[in-house]
């Protein structure tokens, strides 16, 4: 099992998650997220006080997947998520010992 | 140290309680010796007679002074409250109160940060009450009495607002009923030392707040408002014949926005600045919540311009037209500033121009044509939005929300510019032969130097509310200190002064 960490621009979520779903994909959680790379913020002035917002919204996705569904998966949110400008976001991929399903007790890949 | 503070703060507010509860018994008592006859009565007036009794052509002349809010007098017939002055100045005092309930409490609450909202909040509503008590003990009389025969300051004849009922006090209007007129400026007395605070926001104590509330409207407001307005003031050019400085002010640039702007001022450089201020950013929490107090000060202010006419006249309606093209045009005007300067025109922008035209206009509205209203607008649009995003940043004075910048820059440019836009053919009042032809306001008019007079009086303003402001502030931060500690500050008022949050989730 793997766990897929996707960081995307907030109106990529829609087409990200159809494209997950269309693979079978049955779950996922999402979380609004602030954070920045090599994007730079943007400066909002308030009657002449410029602040810098340094950090800005993105959505992190987090689902967890058999290790054959992986890589279709991980294609799936990068051809979506994808703008080509800069701030498109990163997908990270972690190892995950186990999951167990709390209703029935299921564990392993049968569980995610 | 902070227990024992709010012990004494407590016994206080306790006592000042017991004092008005006795006041309030000794005029119940007061009320059963029949009243007083009238104090001023300057000349043998002839006895007034009923108007059945009074002959046809009296009867038709009284009818069209009423309906024209006329000079009675000659027809010998007293004047009664009449039905549209009555509703329209009902209809203009509610409008007044809603520009600080909650017009201004949305202003300046969407300003704010999030945890600073409910301060906001209390301010307009704490002082509402406060004013409420002190206007009815004392404060109306002091402003719109006359038996102390001072162009400083009022009477005593008021106090309590003894023998105030629904007959006219033609000394200030024939048409419209006395409590009506009395509630109307009781609501002007409330948003004044309200618009102080947005300079403070953030960083003063609730009780700091309400106990130079206190004090201000004596020092500041009360002589102030009688100077201006008051039958026997010292610059009240178009109601007193013996006025010394003939200056106008239609609905309260002086009174209203020089004197709460050069308050906030003061107040705030005394105060210092918000802890972190230039260090960590403190963007509005809410500019949704601006905007909506935006638009109901602009509609209020209807109320407080057009109904500072006293009547629903010909000179109401001219405030009304002139008090809408002043405040679109400043509306406009700081935006499109913004776009050529610094590329976006803002809702923040939009929402300080639109003030920024209502204060300028505030003075002018009942005194210029619509021609002046449009210079005004522009005016309005560029004086203060300089002073907001250079003068500020230039000598570092924390104003938080631009109570000065707004306030009192574009209440002395509106009290200045009133002097040069003055037009007395919407206004018969700026030439008449009663008043204007007697203290000098006509010839003044006449010769284009009203604005001398006008400069005067913007001057005895910032010097009243500087040195009032002053003195004010150093007796609260000798008795009950300024500001909250530092780590009550970073929690935010909301908790630490009132207990409760203006938002959970």
């Amino acid at each position: 099992m793997k766990k897929i960490e996707a960081i995307i621009k907030p109106f990529k979520l829609e087409e990200v998650k159809d494209a997950l779903s269309e693979l079978g994909i049955e779950g996922m959680t999402v979380t609004e997220v602030k954070g920045f790379g090599r994007q730079k913020g943007h400066t909002e002035i308030y009657r002449g006080s410029e602040y810098t917002v340094d950090f800005l919204p993105k959505i992190k996705i987090e689902i967890v997947v058999a290790d054959g569904a992986l890589e279709g998966a991980v294609a799936a949110i990068v051809k979506t998520a994808k703008t080509g400008k800069i701030g498109d976001g990163k997908v990270f991929v972690l190892p995950v010992e186990n999951a167990v399903r709390i209703r029935t007790d299921e564990t392993g890949d049968k569980a995610v | 140290m902070k227990n024992k503070t709010t012990s004494v703060l407590r016994l206080l507010a306790a006592v000042a309680s017991l004092a008005i509860l006795g006041a309030v018994t000794s005029t119940l008592h007061a009320e059963d010796t029949p009243a007083a006859a009238p104090a001023a009565a300057a000349a043998p007036a002839p006895t007034p007679v009923a108007f059945a009794d009074a002959p046809l052509k009296a009867q038709t002349a009284y009818l069209q002074a009423a309906l024209t809010n006329g000079d009675p007098t000659p027809t010998n017939i007293a004047p009664v409250a009449v039905a549209g002055h009555t509703a329209w100045m009902m209809v203009s005092a509610a409008l007044v109160l809603l520009m600080t309930l909650p017009g201004l409490a949305l202003f300046y609450g969407g300003l704010v940060r999030s945890k600073n909202v409910l301060s906001m909040l209390a301010m307009c509503l704490g002082i509402t009450g406060l004013v409420a008590i002190i206007w009815w003990a004392v404060g109306y009389s002091l402003v719109f009495g006359t038996n102390f025969a001072s162009p400083f300051i009022g009477g005593s004849e008021f106090f309590f607002l003894k023998g105030i009922d629904s007959a006219p006090n033609t000394s200030y209007a024939y048409w419209i009923p006395q409590n009506v007129f009395c509630i109307f400026q009781l609501t002007f007395a409330i948003i004044t030392p309200a618009l102080i605070f947005g300079a403070t926001a953030e960083r003063l104590k609730f009780t700091a707040l309400m106990a130079f509330v206190g004090l201000w409207m004596f020092v500041v407001y009360f002589p102030l408002a009688h100077m201006v307005w008051g039958a026997t003031g010292l610059m009240n050019g178009v109601w007193n014949a013996d006025a010394k400085i003939p200056a106008i002010d239609f609905a309260g640039g002086t009174v209203v926005h020089m004197s709460s702007g050069w308050s906030a001022l003061i107040l705030c450089i005394l105060l210092g600045k918000r802890v972190g201020h230039g260090k960590e950013p403190m963007p509005p929490h809410s500019l949704v919540l601006t905007m909506i107090g935006t638009g109901l000060l602009w509609v209020g202010w209807y109320g407080f311009n057009a109904g500072s006419a006293l009547a629903a006249d010909s000179v109401a309606a001219n405030a009304f037209l002139t008090t809408t093209l002043a405040t679109a045009v400043a509306a406009f005007v700081w935006p499109l500033l913004e776009f050529i300067l610094k590329g976006k025109p803002s809702v923040l922008g939009m929402c300080s121009g639109a003030v920024a035209g209502l204060v300028v206009v505030t003075p002018a509205c009942g005194f210029v044509n619509t021609t002046g209203a449009v210079i005004i607008g522009v005016v309005a649009g560029v004086v203060p939005y300089f002073a907001v995003t250079v003068v500020k940043h230039l000598f570092k004075y924390d104003d938080a929300l631009d109570t000065f910048g707004i306030h009192g820059v574009g209440g002395t440019v509106g009290a200045l510019i009133t002097g040069v836009l003055v037009n007395p053919a919407v206004n018969g009042n700026l030439v008449s032969d009663a008043y204007a032809a007697k203290n000098g306001l006509k010839a003044a008019i006449e010769s284009h130097s009203l604005i001398v007079a006008q400069a005067k009086a913007a001057g005895i303003t910032v010097a009243l509310a500087v040195i009032g402001t002053l003195v004010i502030t150093l007796i609260v931060k000798l008795l009950i200190g300024l500001r909250p500690s530092v780590e009550a500050e970073h929690q935010g008022l909301d908790i630490t002064d009132h207990g409760e949050e203006g938002y959970t989730h």
